[in-house]
């Protein structure tokens, strides 16, 4: 047995301990690595009727994602640019949520963070109450404001900004707004939890030294923050480039989400080793992007942990 | 008067809400003087430094740094620089970052910042160890670093608050020395802070004694210990036999007190509150425990009290004998270590002689409780 577990059973007894680390390797194995592993082979294989599946027809096929790069087999396109287009642009829209909370949130943070005073925690309950109000809920919420004869609009011709109600939903704002709001939590409550262990002192430190705020931001307290903004930016942008419920309620009849077009595999077109490869392919981009940017940013692993 | 810039505190009030932090404090600090603040902790030592670095505005009152008033100057615009009780290094910096970060601000290039760091690591001992991280060094190492820092600002005025305070002792007696050697090679004014009367008296041109929020006494080492003008200063600063008592007579600048236990004893009015004392107010009496001189009992010296000697302590450098008197008042004699023991007196009554000069007799008041 390796030292660790030794140690592991040592503190919390053999019995407890292995119903711990039972409950955990199911979570994690049985939960997660297992479905994951049957969608990345269910992506590698052709879409057959029930009978056939196991057949002799059932072999290993890359068809899937060709699919998604080139169209279907003798179509009138050489690139299935309407699904390439679709992917591109929600990645970048998800980094561009992820930026937009980043800049929305750090501060609010910052704030929160080191500010002292019973008002915080009332602020935070502010901030924390909304969310146990459904996801689904939250974003119709968006739609009512923002919607062509809801409040915002109302508000806005009423006080003659425009002549006609504009198109919020159809202009994606909507949807930035939804995506921006829903994961704020995840990157404020990770960025505040670093900056609150950071010393005063060093803040007033610079300060002394006649650093700027804007100085004293950059290179006292984001240097500090960097593992808890990598891990809320990480957060934020998995769960908007894999997000379903804003797009599907928020989105412009135009301007589909990849996560729609899965959706439409598995349900509409019930093609699910087609839909498989599409999630695959999310799955593993976004990894990578995020890999690259941590590379970039000199940020490890294990500081997305903290 | 020496080159450096001066500080001026006049009539300085510092108020948390109800809670008054700091009462009217009048400070002059020459220029070029190492200058302590001494008193325990929770007096109100930090909060004047913190106005006079800009990070708090008094609520009444100036603080003036060479002559010019600070009202409305941010700590960031001020000639001070602040070393933090803990010292607040920059962990994610490198040691010649945090040292050189005021020039960075300035715009300084890396050339330059790089060579000024070299001298800063050379006068400070840490020579080539510019690339480490604070966390790599040990804490007089990190103690150093933070001087560094802040002399790097070139401010006219270094304010350092209990830098030493995490230190163990023996680290602690050296850096005091070297703290008052580079405070006299760059000859600007220093202002500490400290609840450690040792270090206050060791390293200090002047020290302000204080209680509570109010500044008791301002003056040299010598004067503080030897001529206290509270009985707080008198208690605080050093060890002090105290004996309670009335005025019974006043003679010129010498006073006869009527002890509680101890019967008559001669003293001299200290130089603050000559003219204050008058017959019958309650004083107290401070006699230093290096102030009495040990004699078989039945001596009969001008001055003294008689005790017997209870315990026996071995400091070193010296003994501190512990006696009782009549009714059993506790004092405390040292005498330095030249060889001699009293272990064979104990239980044996013994006189215990002073001279006038050395016995202080001041207003009652409060005593320091540590
Ligand atoms: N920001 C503040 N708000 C309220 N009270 C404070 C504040 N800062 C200090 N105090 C109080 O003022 C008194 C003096 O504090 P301080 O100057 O830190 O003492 P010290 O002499 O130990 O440095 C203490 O009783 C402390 O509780
Ligand atoms: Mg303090």
């Amino acid at each position: 047995m390796p030292r660790f577990l030794k140690e592991y059973f040592n503190r919390n007894g053999f019995g407890l301990g292995s119903v711990m680390l039972g409950l955990v390797l199911f979570w994690t194995v049985g939960l997660i690595i297992l479905p994951q592993l049957s969608m990345l082979d269910f992506s590698f294989r052709p879409n057959l009727p029930p009978p056939e599946i196991g057949g002799p027809k059932d072999l290993y096929t890359l068809e899937n994602y060709k699919y998604l790069i080139f169209g279907p087999e003798g179509g009138s396109q050489s690139y299935n640019a309407v699904d390439l287009r679709v992917f591109y642009r929600t990645l970048i829209a998800a980094v561009f949520v992820t930026m937009f909370n980043l800049m929305l949130c750090y501060p609010i943070a910052y704030y929160l963070a080191q500010t002292k005073g019973n008002h915080i925690r009332v602020l935070a309950l502010m901030l924390i109450i909304p969310y146990w109000i459904n996801e689904i809920l939250r974003a119709f919420a968006l739609r009512i404001i923002f919607g062509e004869s809801g409040v915002l609009n109302n508000v806005l011709v009423g006080m003659g900004v425009f002549d006609t109600p504009f198109d919020f939903i159809r202009n994606d704002i909507a949807l930035y707004a939804g995506l921006g709001y829903a994961y704020i939590l995840l990157m404020i409550f990770p960025i505040y939890n670093v900056i609150e262990s950071l010393d005063r002192n060093q803040i007033e430190a610079a300060r002394d030294m006649g650093a700027s705020w804007p100085r004293i931001h950059w290179r006292v307290v984001i240097p500090y923050a960097k593992p808890g903004i990598s891990s809320g930016c990480t957060m934020v942008f998995m769960l908007s480039a894999g997000a379903l419920a804003a797009p599907q309620i928020l989105g412009g009849p135009s301007s589909l989400w990849f996560t729609q077009l899965i959706y439409q595999q598995f349900n509409d077109n019930s093609d699910w080793p087609q839909g498989a490869a599409y999630a695959v392919v999310l799955l593993v981009t976004c990894i990578l992007l995020v890999l690259a940017l941590m590379r970039l940013f000199k940020v490890n692993m294990g500081d997305i942990g903290k | 008067m020496s080159a450096g810039v001066g500080v001026n505190l006049e009539d300085l009030w510092i108020r948390f809400g109800d809670f008054v932090a700091v009462r009217e404090a009048n400070v002059h600090i020459n220029g070029g003087d190492f200058f302590s603040f001494l008193g325990p902790s929770g007096c109100g030592k930090t909060t004047i430094l913190r106005a006079v670095s800009g990070f708090l505005e008094p609520s009444q009152g100036n603080v003036l740094i060479g002559g010019n008033n600070m009202k409305g100057i941010g700590p960031n615009k001020r000639p001070t620089a602040l070393i933090f009780q803990n010292l607040a290094l920059f962990p994610l910096m490198k040691v010649w970052e945090n040292i050189t970060f005021s020039m960075e601000i300035k715009g300084a290039s890396t050339k330059q910042r790089r060579k000024r760091a070299d001298e800063l690591l050379d006068m400070i001992a840490l020579t080539g160890q510019g690339e480490k991280l604070p966390a790599e060094l040990s804490g007089g190492q990190k103690q150093r670093v933070a001087i560094a820092r802040a002399l790097c600002a070139e401010p006219d005025v270094l304010l350092l608050d209990e830098p030493l305070s995490a230190l163990d002792l023996k680290l602690r007696q050296h850096m005091r020395s070297e703290l008052r050697e580079i405070q006299k090679r760059v000859g600007i004014t220093f202002i500490y802070i400290t609840h450690d009367q040792g270090e206050a008296l060791t390293m200090s041109d002047n020290i302000a004694v204080m209680r509570d929020g109010v500044i008791d006494q301002i003056g040299d080492g010598k004067s503080i210990y030897n001529d206290p003008n509270t009985a707080f200063a008198a208690s605080f600063v050093g060890e002090n036999n105290v004996f309670r008592g009335t005025v019974k007579q006043v003679i010129g600048n010498e006073v006869m007190i009527r002890t509680n236990r101890s019967g008559d004893l001669m003293a001299r009015i200290s130089t603050a509150n000559q003219g204050k004392l008058k017959q019958g107010d309650e004083a107290m009496l401070f006699i230093r425990p290096e102030a009495f001189a040990l004699a078989p009992a039945g001596t009969q010296g001008d001055h003294f009290v008689t005790a017997q000697v209870t315990k026996e302590e071995f400091e070193g450098s010296a003994f501190n004998i512990f006696m009782e008197g009549e009714g059993g008042k506790e004092i405390k004699v040292a005498l330095p270590n030249v060889g001699q023991s009293f272990e064979s007196h104990m239980g044996e009554a013994m006189t215990l002689e002073y001279q006038v000069k050395n016995a202080v007799a001041l207003p009652a008041g409060v005593l320091a409780t540590e």
